[in-house]
């Protein structure tokens, strides 16, 4: 190991600042060597201590009778009836992605997957939500094109469909995209593993890929503000071997229905450093690592390596006692590396050894316990000033429909989703397109939905709206198809908290999120944070992505959004004739090129009343298909509804850009056939109103139409459009 | 029927095969794991699935053609033994020899997942006796390198010896280009041994055999091996 003097230098370079650097002094009673300089490093960095966002994420709600883990274990666990669980969470993989966009995303996917099974749950469907900057900067094509490779070339391989996701585009993104990965999973309820070691003496035991040096510091490197050197960092991006995990998931799996595992933890970021720290602290225990017995890939490399590596597809097990063969058995028939690297001890610390000499030996809960905590100065967002509705240009509507379905935010993400195997495990019965996509629960006649949903303008403008709105978007969503929402993961992606404006977003955000969480019984059980999304002092656009989950009771008595037949009417239900928020909208934006105002404001009360209440139309089976309406208001939303099933549509509606356009929240659009109509509207009094009827090729209003294919050959192109053009020249 | 599917590291539709097999013919298949040569001698036909063997690392079932177990699929396809291999198992089924030509890279460079639209060439085989030969079906695709290539004297043995099982075509059944999803020779989906008793397809039938997933044209495939083989 190396004796090198640890001089003020090398702590800048992991990231800790003098003040951090003395409660290491304090808790050592000496100078750390460099390798115990490392092990402080990964595990106080932002992305593995939470210090800037945990004192926020206290606040959020987390628990609800259905709940069975909350955050704090690998993934959230609630139970959807059965017998089951659903095991689900979201996280970042940004930084890596914009180095190296195939391998970042690649990974990131891989990692997701592994929180996942971890648990025991076998991963049933894969989701993402991805933010990149302006179509027309000169990188965003090149990271389309890695991160869309990246996320299919690991999930296809892996053999869980990737059913589902979101994409923005903003200038705001052009120096920091976001790459979120979400994966699902189900558990048998009497079968869930956790990381909390225990029984001193017991095996800890490694499987999976050797270490190599890939991705040392990758979490002090998403710690950090980028800079124009950041390329330099891509040797820090791990490589990802979907190969290897699919392989990982069955030995695992294999190993999990025998009595062999007391605890389990993969290794993400910060691998072998933060997977022992966690399940060694859980347990209230100490662990002896002989790093010399790790797997490796290369030789000579040292400790300080060992500890740092993010090398991908590994975990780290106890076993029970006597055990090992049983694990060793699998893991050979699966071609994995098996290794007994250590011990559980009693005495609290963690001590490892390089052939025998002891490297490194830290105390387990001071470090943990002490991982700094930061109550960051803060700044609300100031309100923005209302948009005045007459300085709104007008355009005819049938102009304005076009070029809104192909608008980068609105446009077909088929380019995107045929990429992905949706269909793999057999079990998709709603593909990607939808308000949420659905698979089946394996055997049986019940679905699991899943959807990521977060509207940056909306936060943008007022982090606490915002907040709500991704949350309220999330649940409807899960509410157009029938679905029962359950709970969410969230994703926070930020700037540098450092600064109290990004701080404020933060902080509102949070406020948004939990109000909404509550009044809709929608709690949180997993998470990530990523901040410091930052190039040259330019932070993103504020993007707390929510990934929710609901179950479907039913297939029978699910909705689609796709019209199904001809001469159906066409009802919204929420909202009023008073209806035409634009501000913060898709058609300011897009058709006069502003994003000004206040975002539409989310009613929870009502939000959750005309929610309850379409579920049970669907559940009831009295309507034929459902959409909510999100962005780029009503018209959107019927057109989307009538590509989805090839039928046009007739509306009797006000044709002012604040009624066809207006992003009024907590509406919902449906169709149903004519005769059951009236009752309905009569059962519904002034909650619903009737809007026009299914029928044609396609949208008229009054004199004016538009045709189907016009608006298709819009919403289809603009994305393998941009992805075949050359960027950069004009 | 009794039905064997072959697993392979990394194989991973093995599951949903076995799963349509079971529905279709009310027997769970035999899962056969590679590594292990001895395959049951009374098998009626032998299912290699999709999925990615071994990675597809070196060349799309290239090593899976070199697994102990093939020595074992050799022999029975000289017997007559029915094999079905779907997407990674026609990819394999080309390596080992079995079927003639290759499946390169697909001509846009991507990994493509959506339904295309097949016309049976052939419904006088094992595997598709029960298809109308007049009616387009609807299959789903879900693969990189499906780009199937054969040279000129293989292909005219294939349609001499009305070889060509499937090919790809538009909603009407026209077999055009622009229904080509992948670039495969005289756009051809699927080939049959020299004995029609071995079937290499890209499309995965297995994937619409449940009205649940929003189709059934690929459950006659299994319906036509259950008739066959009982």
């Amino acid at each position: 190991m190396s004796d090198a003097k640890i001089t003020p230098e090398i702590v800048a370079e992991h990231g800790l600042n003098a003040e951090e650097y003395a409660r290491v002094l304090e808790i050592m009673g000496r100078e750390p060597n460099i390798t115990e300089l490392g092990i402080f490093s990964v595990m106080w960095s932002e992305h593995c201590s939470y210090k800037s966002s945990k004192k926020w994420l206290k606040t959020l709600p987390t628990t609800a009778p259905w709940v069975i883990h909350g955050p704090g274990e690998n993934a959230g666990v609630v139970d959807i009836g059965d017998g089951l669980t659903a095991v689900f969470k979201m996280e970042s993989h940004n930084h890596p992605s914009f180095i190296e966009p195939y391998q970042g995303a690649a990974t990131g996917v891989g990692g997701i997957l592994r929180d996942v099974f971890t648990m025991g749950a076998r991963p049933v469907a894969n989701l993402n939500a991805l933010r990149f900057g302006a179509p027309d900067h000169p990188k965003t094509r090149h990271l389309i094109s890695g991160v869309v490779s990246g996320i299919g070339g690991y999930g296809n391989c892996v053999g869980v469909p990737t059913v589902g996701g979101e994409v923005n585009f903003h200038p705001g993104y052009n120096g920091n995209i976001l790459v979120n990965a979400m994966t699902v999973g189900i558990a048998p309820a009497d079968r869930i593993f956790t990381s909390q070691a225990r029984g001193v003496g017991n095996p800890v035991v490694y499987v999976g890929s050797k270490t190599g040096r890939d991705g040392i510091h990758g979490a002090t490197m998403a710690s950090a503000e980028f800079s124009a050197d950041s390329e330099e960092k891509r040797p820090t991006v791990q490589v990802g071997d979907p190969f290897t995990e699919k392989l990982l998931i069955e030995a695992c799996l294999e190993l999990m229905d025998t009595d062999a595992i007391v605890a389990i933890q993969d290794m993400g970021a910060a691998g072998l450093t933060s997977s022992s720290f966690e399940m060694a602290s859980k347990g209230g225990l100490g662990v002896d690592l002989a790093l010399d017995t790790v797997p490796m890939r290369e030789a000579g490399m040292t400790p300080y390596e060992l500890m740092l590596s993010e090398s991908q597809e590994r975990m780290l097990m106890v076993l029970q006692p006597g055990k090992e063969h049983v694990a060793r058995a699998i893991f050979e028939k699966w071609h994995l590396d098996f290794a007994v690297i250590g011990r559980l001890t009693d005495t609290g610390r963690m001590v490892l050894t390089w052939h025998g000499e002891t490297v490194a030996d830290l105390p387990i809960d001071p470090l943990a316990e002490a991982a700094p905590e930061y109550d960051r100065p803060w700044e609300p967002t100031p309100a923005p000033a209302p948009l005045d509705p007459a300085t709104v240009p007008v355009v005819p509507w049938t102009e304005a429909l076009t070029r809104l379905m192909g608008s980068p935010d609105l446009a077909s993400r088929r380019w995107i989703w045929e990429q992905y195997d949706h269909m793999v495990m057999g079990d998709t019965v709603q593909r990607p397109g939808g308000d949420a996509a659905v698979v089946r629960i394996h055997g049986t006649d019940r679905g699991l939905a899943a959807t990521t949903d977060c509207t940056p303008r909306y936060v943008g403008a007022d982090p606490v709206m915002g907040g709500r709105q991704a949350v309220a978007e999330a649940w409807r969503n899960l509410t157009a198809t029938g679905a029962r929402p359950l709970a969410v993961t969230d994703n926070l992606n930020f700037g540098n908290p450092e600064k109290p404006r990004i701080m404020g977003q933060v902080v509102g955000a949070c406020q948004g999120i939990a109000e909404a969480c509550r009044a809709l019984d929608f709690p949180v059980v997993s998470g990530n944070v990523s901040l410091y999304n930052e190039t040259e002092g330019q932070a993103i656009p504020p993007t707390p992505t929510i990934g929710g989950v609901g179950v479907i009771d039913d297939l029978d008595r699910m909705a689609t959004v796709a019209v199904p037949a001809e001469g159906e009417a066409i009802l919204v239900i929420g909202g009023g004739p008073a209806d035409g928020w634009l501000g913060q909208s898709l058609y300011l934006r897009e058709i006069a090129g502003r994003e000004e105002g206040a975002p539409p404001p989310v009613d929870l009360a009502v939000e959750r009343r005309t929610g309850d209440l379409v579920r049970g139309l669907i559940q009831a089976g009295r309507v034929t298909a459902c959409h909510d309406v999100s962005d780029g208001g009503l018209l959107v939303a019927v057109a989307e509804m009538a590509l989805a099933g090839s039928i046009g549509a007739t509306l009797s509606v006000d044709t002012t850009p604040a009624a066809l356009f207006g992003e009024d929240q907590g509406r919902y659009v449906v169709t149903l056939p004519e005769a059951e109509a009236a009752s309905l509207l009569a059962d519904l009094g002034g909650t619903a109103r009737r809007i026009g009827v299914t029928g044609g090729d396609a949208l008229v209003i009054g004199a004016d139409s538009v045709a189907l294919a016009t608006v298709r050959t819009a919403h289809d192109g603009w994305l393998p459009g941009i992805m075949s053009s050359t960027p950069g020249r004009s | 029927m009794k039905a064997a599917v072959i697993v392979f590291p990394g194989s991973n539709c093995d599951r949903d095969v076995a799963v349509t097999l079971r529905d279709v013919t009310g027997q769970d298949p035999r899962m056969h794991w590679h590594a292990d040569p001895d395959l049951p001698e009374d098998l009626d036909l032998i299912v290699l699935p999709g999925g990615f063997s071994h990675g597809d690392y070196l060349r799309c079932g290239a090593m899976a053609a070199q697994a102990p177990v093939i020595a074992a699929v050799r022999r029975q396809a000289q017997r007559g033994v029915a094999m079905l291999g779907i997407c990674n198992g026609f990819q394999v089924l080309c390596e080992t020899g079995l079927l003639p030509g290759a499946l390169m890279r697909n001509r846009d460079l991507t990994y493509i997942c959506k339904d295309v639209h097949l016309k049976v060439v052939t419904t006088d085989t094992i595997f598709t006796s029960r298809y109308d030969p007049a009616r387009v079906v609807r299959i789903p695709i879900a693969h990189h390198d499906g780009n199937y290539v054969a040279d000129l004297p293989t292909q005219c043995m294939l349609e001499d010896e009305d070889r060509v099982a499937v090919r790809y075509c538009d909603a009407a059944g026209r077999v055009v280009d622009e229904a080509n999803p992948n670039g495969s020779t005289a756009n051809i989906a699927g080939v049959l041994s020299e004995n029609h008793r071995i079937l290499g397809l890209m499309p995965h039938p297995e994937r619409l055999a449940d009205p649940r997933l929003g189709g059934t044209d690929g459950r006659a495939l299994f319906t036509s091996l259950l008739e066959a083989l009982s």
